[in-house]
């Protein structure tokens, strides 16, 4: 039976325990049954997804980390790499790694998510698609680093300064601008994830990252912080990542991912082989702090009931729930609906079609579902 | 000394140091300052700092035109937006939109451009200068970018066939989009913004 992680065939022996094993290894590999990747899209390869229905508990592998990138993977010498802090400050300074490294380390589990991610649950209801190809542009690590807090003091930021500019050493030179505030409360400068160097496609040798906020401005491979008392209006702040409302405006500085759940199984490709009790789980998650409720309906939204939050429920931060479930082998629809600290509760697709319009961009939070058909197959969407 | 003379003067003892031992395993506050990194000299900021603000603050001396322009475009960038910058097979970079207010949040088919939707002109400057050519970019130099500024804004039809574009008329370029742009109002709560 096909339930979560990917199992595939890989010749083992039939008797294991009357054989001698293997030796130890310098580095590990994965059991060779287990077929975990991303899926890999865009015209340039610009994008590639987490597998989010293969894994548990809410560490992503750093080898399955989603990617969005704008010109590529650069390769940097880390050795060469500097970060140059400058603008409305008292000491424009460069940082190189081991001055980074040497600051005092914070670190914390943070979920990163692409604003864009989940648009085909908003626009295109494709049947066919699996947690991965809904809502596989969101990850969660433990980031450690250096608080930007820490460097705003180090080269004394001007009060006056209001924003920063965070720009990448990438192709295009990635930049946003972010509010000096979020630099105060809660940024930071990440040089590790999950215990070992960024990976390449994750900015190394290292990346902003500012908990909560979309993806994009979460700038990697960062090389330049300049501070200044009004924002700079890049291209990706601008003909990019703004949302247009129905009103004949578009949101611009759209920051806070708000709260969103997934559930991850049952979910296609997998399937219900018979009836009785099965084990609903899922992600929830919020820019805006800690998931205070998930709630579980099996009726395609009619009746609601809490489903289990597992520990550690941290902010801005992926938290697994499940949700113990009897099937009777007759058509059922699963959603999920997360609510934050905030009393944020996740909308419905109706309600969030309503505040954006049919046309909008980003932040598509809206409730997922999952159709489980009579034969116990698994579809996205409400069906019918 | 007795055994309760000695367990007193024991008890001074750890009394008197006891304050002390307390300090001691508190980890010191941080400095104000870690005094890490070394100052940024005036030419590697100089070197690195390609931003452009709305106001102009950062664009170069220099400057062009859209017959300039045009000739760079159709060597440098048609190949990937088109010969007239709409036809692709990357972004489509010229086009307005017809219809009054906006329709973008409504309309999912529209297709945002250099015309229709970017509320700033010097963003373009800044973003070629960034990014472009994809495959080769920082090889534009400041003449070049200019007049392929120029180009595109005269292809969007905001600025006349002979407008010169350089670090003074630049940030005065109305964008069609400029006044279309409102901060986030979402907050959290019960509210779906
Ligand atoms: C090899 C292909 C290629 C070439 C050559 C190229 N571009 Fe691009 N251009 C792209 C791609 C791909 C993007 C989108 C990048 C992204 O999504 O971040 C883009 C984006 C842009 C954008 C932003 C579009 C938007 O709506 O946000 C502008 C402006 C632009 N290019 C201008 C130019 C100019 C001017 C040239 C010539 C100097 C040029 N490009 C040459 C591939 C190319």
């Amino acid at each position: 039976m096909l339930r979560r992680g990917a199992l595939g065939q890989a010749a083992t022996p039939s008797a294991p325990s009357r054989q001698l094993g293997a030796s130890a290894t310098a580095l590990g590999a994965r059991a060779p049954n287990e077929r975990l990747a991303r899926v890999v899209g865009g015209t340039l390869h610009e994008i590639s997804l987490t597998p989010l229905q293969d894994l548990h508990g809410i560490v992503t592998p750093s080898d399955l980390h989603y990617e969005r990138h704008h010109a590529g993977v650069p390769r940097i010498d880390p050795h060469a790499y500097k970060l140059l802090v400058h603008g409305m400050v008292d000491r424009p300074t460069v940082f190189d790694l081991s001055a980074l490294r040497r600051f005092p380390a914070v670190s914390r589990f943070h979920f990163l998510e692409c604003s864009g991610n989940g648009e085909s649950a908003y626009r295109n209801m494709r049947r066919d698609q699996s947690p991965q190809l809904v809502d596989g542009l969101t990850s969660t690590s433990e980031w450690t680093g250096v608080s930007l807090a820490t460097l705003l003091r180090e080269v004394g930021v001007n009060p006056r300064a209001t924003w920063f500019l965070a720009e990448g050493g990438d192709a295009g030179l990635m930049a946003r601008s972010i509010p000096v505030a979020k630099a105060w409360d809660d940024a930071m400068i990440a040089y590790s994830q999950n215990g070992e160097a960024l990976r390449p496609e994750q900015g190394y040798p290292a990346r902003l990252l500012l908990p909560g906020w979309e993806g994009n401005t979460n700038v990697k491979w960062i090389r330049r912080l300049e501070f200044a008392d009004r924002p700079f209006m890049t291209r990706d702040e601008t003909s990019k990542y703004t949302d247009p409302l129905p009103n004949g405006t578009a949101r611009m500085f759209s920051f806070v991912m708000d709260a969103k759940s997934i559930i991850t199984f049952p979910a296609y490709p997998a399937t219900l082989p018979d009836r009785g009790w099965w084990d609903v789980t899922g992600l929830a998650w919020s820019g805006r702090g800690r998931i205070t409720r998930v709630e579980v309906s099996t009726d395609g939204g009619t009746t609601w009931s809490s489903a289990v939050l597992e520990q550690p429920v941290l902010s801005k931060c992926h938290t697994r729930f499940c949700f113990p479930w009897k099937w009777n082998g007759r058509e059922a629809v699963l959603m999920s609906r997360a609510t934050d600290e905030t009393g944020y509760v996740q909308p419905t697709l109706a309600q969030l079609r309503a505040a954006r319009g049919a046309g909008t961009r980003y932040h598509f939070n809206n409730i997922r579902a999952w159709h489980i058909a009579g034969d116990g197959s698994v579809t996205f969407g409400v069906g019918g | 000394m007795t055994r309760a003379a000695m367990l007193r003067t024991a008890l001074v003892a750890v009394a008197a140091v006891a304050p002390i031992h307390v300090r001691r395993n508190e980890p010191p506050g941080p400095p104000a300052r870690y005094g890490l990194g070394r100052p940024a000299t005036a030419e590697e900021v100089r070197s690195w700092d390609v931003s452009v603000m709305p106001n102009g603050n950062g664009l170069p001396t220099g400057g062009g035109t859209a017959v300039q322009g045009a000739a760079i475009f159709r060597q440098t960038c048609a190949r990937c937006h088109g010969p007239t910058g709409v036809e692709g097979p990357f972004d489509r970079l010229v086009g307005r939109e017809p219809r009054q207010g906006f329709p973008f949040g409504r309309d999912a088919s529209l297709v945002r451009t250099i015309g229709n939707y970017w509320p700033y002109s010097t963003t373009v400057y800044d973003y070629i200068h960034r990014a472009m050519p994809y495959d080769a970019p920082g090889s534009l130099k400041p003449n070049e970018i200019y007049s392929l500024v120029a180009f595109l804004l005269r292809r969007n039809e905001i600025i006349a066939d002979t407008a010169v574009m350089n670090a003074r008329t630049l940030p005065g370029v109305r964008m069609p989009a400029r006044d279309r742009f409102v901060l986030d109002n979402r907050h959290g709560g019960r509210e779906i913004r």
